[in-house]
């Protein structure tokens, strides 16, 4: 599984005076199995970005490539995209809708053409995967807590089986242990069925902590795209554009302006306890 | 009684004070008789001098919420007592005075703004109050002012991001003049930006203007600042405190489903690998001086 933009542009109300540019020429690739990062401030092109990922948006200018292919050629199976790549939009939970929890996440395989019995099969796994115990299945969704319910949303996604997982902001709202429950969850996902992952975020700590790329947008335009390491150390350059490095990469350039031999480069709490543990020659 | 001999009365009375506050969530069943009962708030004693930041901690379901909907009478305690400048809430004769002293703002931007244009919205609180056209004006510039949204004044709110609609949202209850300002996880759905501008927002409030603050959050970072911290969890306050002492307390912490700042943490772990340093670190700062010391 791959997924190629190639030169894509998008713009709202093109030709009327309201145009504007949500995508600037953006060219990136997602090879299999990638845990990727999306950041970016609210209006910088991120949600658009996405959304192009699986379709749902088609490129005023600009090619979108799945496994090589251009989605938007005649005769495409767009469909059979949208079963690949999974998108969970932010707030998933405001779409739940059926009686109870396991037809709600047998929702998707219906849609798929999967027979009843293979529906529920898809979604109990689902469930199991995303860590939601057996007793809630036949509860209405509505009486789970938030954090459950966007279980039960991203489940709703994996009963497809998808090969990507693009996940919206996932964590907005939950509190520490709900953000950390969730955020294991998509990584072990990831670990064990060897999905990719492209998740848009706020939090750069949690960036730090887990993708392993990412991807910055500003004003439609992608002015970093590296290892959090590359891109942290940018830090400066990313507080212009209304963004900024965990805590620590800040701590870490203090600690070396002072004088003292840590690695500045250090982008979670662990690495950074190490390198000042060596410096302080614990 | 009026309000002066009132307060003559009470006189070692903060703004707000709960005296073994318990509300109880009651669920009914299609034909149960008796309904299930869910308590969301557990003998819970808190006391806000006027002109404080206060903050309440907590993870989602710890009953932090439901303690805010009793200062400003939305919700009535099932057992104790709930004072807001020393009217009980349970009081219905009070009930408006007790609004309007109390503001409340939530969660989610979207479902606080009313009107089409920024300086109506701010406006519609006095309205309701009946305050005289002129000084409803003088109020919504100075409230706009206040929280830094002069300059979207005519402007829709639609068009704002998240962290300006709360800042409409705060300045809509500023026009109403209150005595204290609860902020139920105002910045929850916000980006970095957009949480900064609204605290920076709501201390000036309480700097210059004198409005108690009461800051509902799970965002640790938000709290360094207040003057005393409140943590919850299954409806109890369970520690409480000045933020160093609070923020000091890591496993504690994490016990009850929090976390803190990065800084805060490093600097736990330098210490608990033996590097001396002093407790509850709350600023990159500190820490920086504090490691080259011991340097």
């Amino acid at each position: 599984m791959s997924i190629e933009l190639k030169n894509v542009t998008y713009a709202y109300g093109t030709g009327s005076a309201y145009e504007t540019v949500a995508l600037a020429d953006i060219s990136m690739k997602i090879p299999d199995g990638q845990f990727v990062g999306i950041i970016g401030h609210t209006g910088s092109g991120k949600s658009t970005l996405v959304q192009h990922f699986n379709g749902l948006m088609r490129p005023t200018k600009g090619q979108v490539l799945f496994d090589g292919e251009d989605i938007w050629a005649g005769g495409y199976d767009l469909r059979h995209l949208r079963s690949q790549v999974g998108l969970v939009f932010q707030y998933p939970e405001h779409q739940l809708f059926e009686t109870d929890v396991l037809a709600d996440v047998c929702f998707g395989p219906k849609n798929l053409g999967f027979s009843q019995a293979e529906c529920e099969e898809l979604a109990l796994s689902a469930l199991r995967q995303v860590g939601l115990k057996e007793k809630y299945y036949k509860l209405s969704p509505f009486e789970l807590s938030g954090g459950q319910k966007r279980r039960v949303a991203i489940a709703g996604v994996l009963a497809m089986n998808p090969k990507m997982l693009v996940l919206d902001e996932p964590t907005a709202g939950l509190d520490p242990k709900g953000r950390d429950d969730i955020l294991d969850k998509i990584k072990e996902l990831h670990e064990t069925r060897g999905i990719s992952i492209a998740i848009v975020s706020h939090s750069m700590e949690d960036m730090a902590k887990y993708v392993e790329r990412i991807v910055v947008m500003n004003h439609g335009h992608m002015p970093f795209d590296g290892t959090p390491r590359e891109v942290f150390s940018h830090y400066r350059k990313l507080e212009k554009i209304g963004l900024a490095a965990p805590q620590i990469t800040y701590i870490m350039h203090a600690l070396a302006e002072k004088g003292m031999a840590v690695s500045t480069d250090a982008t979670t709490v662990e690495e950074a306890k190490e390198s000042i543990l060596k410096a302080l020659g614990h | 009684m009026n309000r002066l001999r009132r307060s003559e009365y009470h006189k070692s009375m903060g703004i707000i004070k709960t005296s073994k506050l318990i509300f109880d969530y009651l669920r009914y069943g299609e034909d149960e008789e008796r309904p299930e009962v869910n308590r969301a708030i557990d003998g819970v004693d808190i006391d806000v001098e006027p002109g404080q930041f206060i903050a309440i901690l907590g993870h989602n379901g710890s009953g932090k919420s439901t303690l805010a909907k009793h200062i400003n009478a939305l919700l009535a305690p099932t057992e104790g007592t709930v004072w807001l400048d020393q009217m009980d809430t349970r009081d219905e004769a009070h009930i408006w005075d007790i609004r309007q002293e109390a503001g409340m703002v939530f969660q989610n931007p979207d479902n606080q703004i009313i009107a089409t244009v920024v300086e109506e919205d701010v406006g519609f609180g006095p309205e309701n109050l009946g305050v005289p056209t002129p000084e409803i004006w003088k109020r919504v510039g100075e409230s706009l002012e206040a929280v830094g949204m002069s300059a979207y004044r005519k402007r829709s709110p639609n068009k704002l991001s998240g962290g300006q609609k709360q800042r409409v949202a705060i300045a809509g209850i500023m026009a109403m003049q209150p005595k204290c300002i609860i902020l139920d996880e105002p910045t929850a759905m916000l980006d970095p930006n957009g949480r900064k501008e609204v605290l920076k927002a709501v201390h000036r409030l309480n700097r210059e203007a004198h409005v108690t603050v009461l800051l509902i959050t799970h965002y640790m970072e938000e709290v360094t600042d207040a003057d005393y911290v409140y943590v919850m969890d299954h409806g109890k306050v369970v520690m409480q405190g000045m933020p160093r002492e609070i923020f000091s307390r890591v496993e504690e912490l994490k016990e009850y489903r929090l976390d803190v700042p990065q800084v805060t943490l490093l600097a736990y772990e330098l210490k608990q690998s033996g590097i001396s340093l002093p407790d509850g670190i709350l600023s990159t700062e500190e820490l920086v001086e504090a490691l080259c010391q011991s340097n």
